[in-house]
């Protein structure tokens, strides 16, 4: 069988394949026929690794009949290309590591690895996750499966077009900004940026490491949940990691919504970042659909997404810019122009800003922490509207426009996105969802619960 | 404050890095707009705020408990020339 009747999520395909109904050799094999018809115009790979693929299918299709189990026992995924994998390039989209081959597996790709997930092959993103599609460098950019004029957001952009044209089922991306989320909303799957520490970074290039986080994108919450159960857990070899308690995500999911205290960032997207029509009606309905769902929905108030910007940009841009200084200094040209006009001007922020701005995050938290007193969830929409045309997407402005998403990641709260609706033209339309620290299971559920009543999830983008 | 293209070259120059003569206007785009990131921020006083060291609450892991080839001080010290308690003891060098 090199041909799926309907993508299954990897809730489903879990469940074909323990009542034998389905092999992971055979859903390996169709999806990379899959990647064969549909990537040439989707750009979502920057490798496919078929026949290692192929070998760990088999090897899962006989730990099963051995009578191993798992929920990811023979799921194909696939890695945003800053992720190390022992003895596969990992290039992080850039010429500067074209011939990069680690010796050994970030250890959340170790985590999947050893879960018996199944690695198709390593994913697009902007170089070094930042700066933007970019046409001068070895590989194009990835396009949006909804329409492949139009950009998937980023950085994690073969992750969000890989999951959303089914070439896989889920996919690692990485947060600094809204790297994951971004992505998520513009090709209408779900996206988790955990809280810091939950989930290891060892082994995933740096980006702006007091912001980045990596996490799990895939076609619905609960497929993040079950990502999460594997991701998530304390790593020796990572400073940054919590030993933090871990419930069961996915185990979780089912309990009920009913009294969960939903905040409403109005003022975020109808004064900070206006936004479209069609944004404004989805995010009206998703209030609908929670407030059937038994939640308490009230408008929430929080310093303006600007305010949490300038602290985010600052630190990006400095952080990242020390990162790469010294191949900056040797090798500037061999990096793309977007990646060159928004990492330089990190060499002229000065100490003084840059602890102004990680002064003022400690504010910033302080104040995210107030509002969640009083409420379980706080919701927005991810962007201001849908996915902009590829060409649209210009980096010379790129750096003044604030992002909704980039809230989460200064405040350090977990922010769940999940499709909300689609536009007249059939783009979809991202619902941000953030939590507490290290509750990421509430969203989670809440997000799976919305999905469910919403019921959005069997479109799938046109010609897949 | 805003940085023309003469600006950023002399910039670019300060800081060693080499920026093509085309790319100046962009580049000085893009400085502006982090310049008014960095204005942005110093409208706020955060002079009692302490910088952020850690954003989530860290509690160091405790290794674990389990016995070591560690706490040997007496097969360390027993070659000592001399020692004071449960340390190498050496001759005065600054009087």
């Amino acid at each position: 069988m090199n041909t799926l009747a309907a993508i299954p999520t990897i809730a489903e395909a879990a469940r074909l394949l323990a009542a034998r109904k389905l092999s992971s050799l055979e859903l390996t094999r169709a999806l990379l026929a899959r990647i064969e018809a549909l990537d040439p115009v989707l750009n979502a790979f920057l490798l496919v690794t078929e026949k290692p693929a192929l070998a760990a299918a088999r090897a899962a299709d006989r730990a099963r009949a051995a009578g191993q189990k798992g929920a990811l026992l023979g799921i194909p995924l696939a890695y945003k290309d800053i992720y190390e994998t022992a003895g596969v390039r990992t290039t992080a989209h850039s010429r500067l590591l074209a011939q990069n081959v680690p010796t050994q597996d970030a250890e959340t790709v170790r985590r999947l690895s050893a879960a018996g997930a199944v690695m198709l092959g390593k994913l697009a993103t902007h170089e070094f996750a930042i700066g933007g599609p970019a046409f001068d460098l070895p590989w194009p950019p990835a396009r949006n499966p909804w329409d492949p004029h139009r950009f998937t957001g980023g950085s994690s952009s073969g992750s969000g077009a890989a999951v959303a044209a089914g070439l896989a089922l889920g996919a690692l991306g990485s947060d600094t900004g809204g790297s994951i989320r971004l992505p998520a909303a513009y090709c209408g799957i779900a996206g988790l940026k955990p809280t810091p520490g939950l989930v290891s970074r060892r082994g995933v290039i740096p980006l702006a490491p007091s912001l980045d986080t990596a996490g799990p994108m895939a076609w619905t919450a609960e497929d993040c949940a079950i990502l999460l159960d594997v991701l998530a857990g304390h790593d020796p070899a990572d400073p940054a990691s919590v030993a933090a308690p871990r419930p069961g995500y996915a185990a979780g999911l089912a309990a009920p919504v009913r009294g969960l205290r939903v905040g409403l960032l109005r003022r975020f997207y109808e004064h900070d970042v206006p936004a479209t029509p069609e944004t404004r009606q989805m995010m009206q309905q998703a209030v609908a659909v929670l407030r059937d769902l038994g939640c308490t929905v009230e408008d929430a108030s929080l310093p303006a997404v600007q305010e949490f910007n300038a602290v985010g940009r600052v630190i990006i841009c400095a952080e990242a810019y020390a990162q790469h200084e010294a191949t900056i200094r040797t090798r500037l040209s061999e990096y793309s122009r977007a990646f060159r006009m928004r990492v330089l001007p990190g060499a002229l922020i000065r100490a003084a800003e840059y602890l102004a701005a990680q002064r003022r995050r400690t504010d910033l938290i302080a104040a995210m922490r107030a509002t969640m007193t009083r409420f379980d969830v706080l919701l927005a929409p991810a962007t201001a509207g849908p996915a902009p045309l590829l060409a649209e997407q210009r980096t010379d402005e790129g750096f003044a426009v604030p992002f909704l998403t980039t809230v989460a990641n200064v405040a350090a709260v977990p922010s769940l996105v999940v499709c909300g609706g689609f536009t007249a033209q059939g783009l979809p339309l991202g619902l941000e969802m953030m939590g507490r620290p290290f509750e990421e299971a509430t969203i989670l559920r809440l997000g799976h619960h919305f999905e469910q009543v919403r019921g959005l999830r069997s479109r799938r983008p046109p010609g897949s | 404050m805003s940085l023309d293209a003469a600006t950023v070259r002399r910039i670019a120059s300060l800081a060693r890095i080499a920026v093509a003569e085309e790319e100046l206007p962009r580049l000085a785009g893009e400085l502006n707009s982090i310049l008014g990131w960095i204005e942005q921020l110093n409208e706020v006083n955060v002079d009692a705020v302490a910088p952020m060291t850690g954003a989530v609450a860290l509690a160091l892991p405790m290794r674990e408990d389990r016995v070591t080839d560690g706490a040997q001080a007496e097969a360390i010290l027993a070659n000592a020339p001399d020692r004071a308690g449960e340390y190498f003891a050496v001759p005065k060098v600054v009087e």
